[in-house]
């Protein structure tokens, strides 16, 4: 099992570039909350009884049918790894960030389930006794469902979740329960920004029960273009239908962000170009950077990269580099807390090494 | 246009607010904007959970009987104030509140009933359920008609279902 490798590789298998509309869709997540009947929900829990919960999750996973379907998982701890390693999972969004508060239950009843490709997580004793979690590059919202849904399914052999024959399966949080299942994706909407539309667009996705937030930063000023939507309702639509939904509004604001992407083209193309050729000199050349400049140079970049104004750098790169700018990453490369200006310097350098040597072609 | 606030820098970000009909507009320079969300930001944040709570609250009260006992959980002490506190319930038991929860239910998904997956283990407990209520039917019925063999038979089967139910 490579615990160890998840949490030292900035690479994880959902920033495949081989995978259906990446040019805007990078990931795609679905995410089931379980309940174990017969246990108070996670912030209610004796510390006797979160082992207990985290013992039989770990006895579920280990069944041979589960580990068949999804090969090895073994569970570990929050309190078996250190503050920056739970950093680096929250880095590459296998685990909330929520988890590594300390709230619900500490560390040492708070459990993760990996399989070995990064697909599936199980959090244990977060908001709810299970998160399962599976994550899938580019738009792959059905394919997540599905596999979260197999998870569950085997995990019900031998867990016995708290259901209810009205409402459903029962969570922690009113706003969870009925299916339990949260679908999402994240998008790059550069185009949709500059041009000032993505605002209508994400009214329009909100009105038809979907949630729209910006990955980093608040609002419709994200940092990076990028947005995270996912659906708002769990109780009264079956799983199959929230997939659909947030698949088939996604393709339409992915039909969206290309055509505002080729308005672009047309209309100021001088503009465009300057702007990813601009971005990308920078991320080759700086010697200091911060993380909000990062997010937005390789926001541009990607952009240049999608509309092959960029070419030789893969956006799988572009997505590992989101992790790698971040503290996080820099203090587990460097072994240590960074000030602030340390901080820039480091991450210009990560940037130059990954971005310099390529011999890219601006398309001329 | 010059910023407002300090009186120097030209003003860059227009700020509109409306609230009860009431339009304010603030016209600030760059610097000024950030100290200004700074000091919106510091102020009380509405998060999910007092937002889940608010709609516990009074507005949700009428919409309930007027006689209806304070919510608490038997199972696990859970009172209306601690769902406050935190928005989140204190176990699956909870839920058998229903009645206070429905409007709950009913505001955050438009709907208060369940169309998704059935868990295997509830699937088969349902058959059984109805298996025993079928058998018992038929148990009255042998028993109408002095079918004494049957009704045993039927009897011995009800107990063993009912066994495994428990």
């Amino acid at each position: 099992m490579s615990f160890k490798e998840a949490v030292q590789n900035p690479y994880s298998p959902w920033m495949d570039d081989a995978a259906p509309e990446t040019d805007v869709v990078i990931s795609s997540r679905a995410r089931l909350a379980r309940s174990l009947a017969d246990f108070p929900f996670p912030h209610h829990l004796s510390p006797d009884k979160a082992e207990r919960v985290i013992q039989r999750v770990a006895l579920a996973v280990r069944e041979t049918e589960f580990s068949a379907r999804f090969g090895d998982t073994e569970m570990v701890r929050l309190a078996e790894l250190t503050p920056v390693e739970r950093g680096m999972l929250v880095e590459k969004h296998l685990i909330s960030p929520d988890f590594v508060m300390r709230n619900h239950a500490s560390y040492q009843y708070k459990g993760l389930a990996l399989t070995a490709d990064e697909r599936l997580s199980i959090m244990v004793n977060e908001e709810d006794h299970l998160r399962i979690q599976c994550l899938y590059p580019g738009l792959q919202v059905t394919a997540a469902a599905r596999d979260a849904d197999e998870a569950d399914t085997l995990l019900e052999e031998t867990l016995d979740f708290a259901f209810s024959d009205r409402i459903g399966y029962l969570t922690a949080c009113p706003t969870n329960v009925g299916t339990g299942l949260r679908a999402s994706v994240m998008l790059h909407l550069p185009a949709l920004v500059l041009l000032g539309r993505v605002k209508d667009i994400l009214t329009a996705a909100s009105r038809l029960g979907l949630t729209v937030r910006g990955l980093f930063g608040e609002g419709t000023e994200s940092v990076g273009h990028l947005f995270q939507m996912s659906n708002q309702v769990t109780l009264g639509m079956s799983e199959n239908d929230i997939a659909k939904n947030l698949d088939s509004i996604t393709r339409q604001i992915i039909e969206q962000e290309r055509a505002a992407r080729e308005q672009l083209r047309e209309q100021m193309p001088v503009v465009l170009r300057d702007r990813v050729s601009r971005a990308f000199g920078i991320l080759r050349h700086a010697y200091v950077l911060s993380t909000d400049e990062a997010m937005r140079l390789l926001s541009d970049v990607r952009l240049g990269v999608g509309m092959g104004l960029i070419k030789g750098v893969a956006p799988r790169l572009l997505s590992e580099l989101m992790v790698k700018t971040r503290s996080t990453y820099l203090a587990k490369m460097s072994g240590r807390q960074l000030s602030p200006p340390e901080r820039g310097e480091l991450r210009a350098r990560v940037v130059r090494q990954a971005l310099g040597n390529i011999s890219a072609d601006d398309g001329e | 246009m010059i910023c407002e606030r300090c009186k120097q820098q030209p003003a860059s970000v227009h700020y509109t607010e409306i609230i009860n009909n009431q339009k304010r507009q603030m016209h600030l320079c760059e610097a000024c904007a950030k100290e200004a969300q700074k000091a919106f930001e510091a102020g009380p944040t509405l998060n999910l959970k007092h937002f889940l709570a608010g709609l516990m609250g009074p507005a949700i009260a009428q919409e309930t009987p007027t006689d209806a006992r304070p919510f608490r959980c038997e199972s696990c002490g859970l009172t209306e104030e601690m769902f406050g506190k935190y928005g989140l319930l204190g176990c699956g038991e909870c839920y058998r509140n229903y009645e206070r929860l429905a409007p709950l239910l009913r505001r955050i998904h438009g709907s208060t009933r369940h169309t998704g997956k059935v868990p295997q283990r509830s699937r088969k407990k349902y058959r059984w359920v109805q298996e025993v209520e079928r058998l018992r039917a038929e148990l009255q019925e042998a028993v109408e008609k002095e079918k004494f063999e049957r009704a045993a038979e039927l009897r011995d089967e009800i107990r063993a279902l009912e066994s495994r139910l428990t």
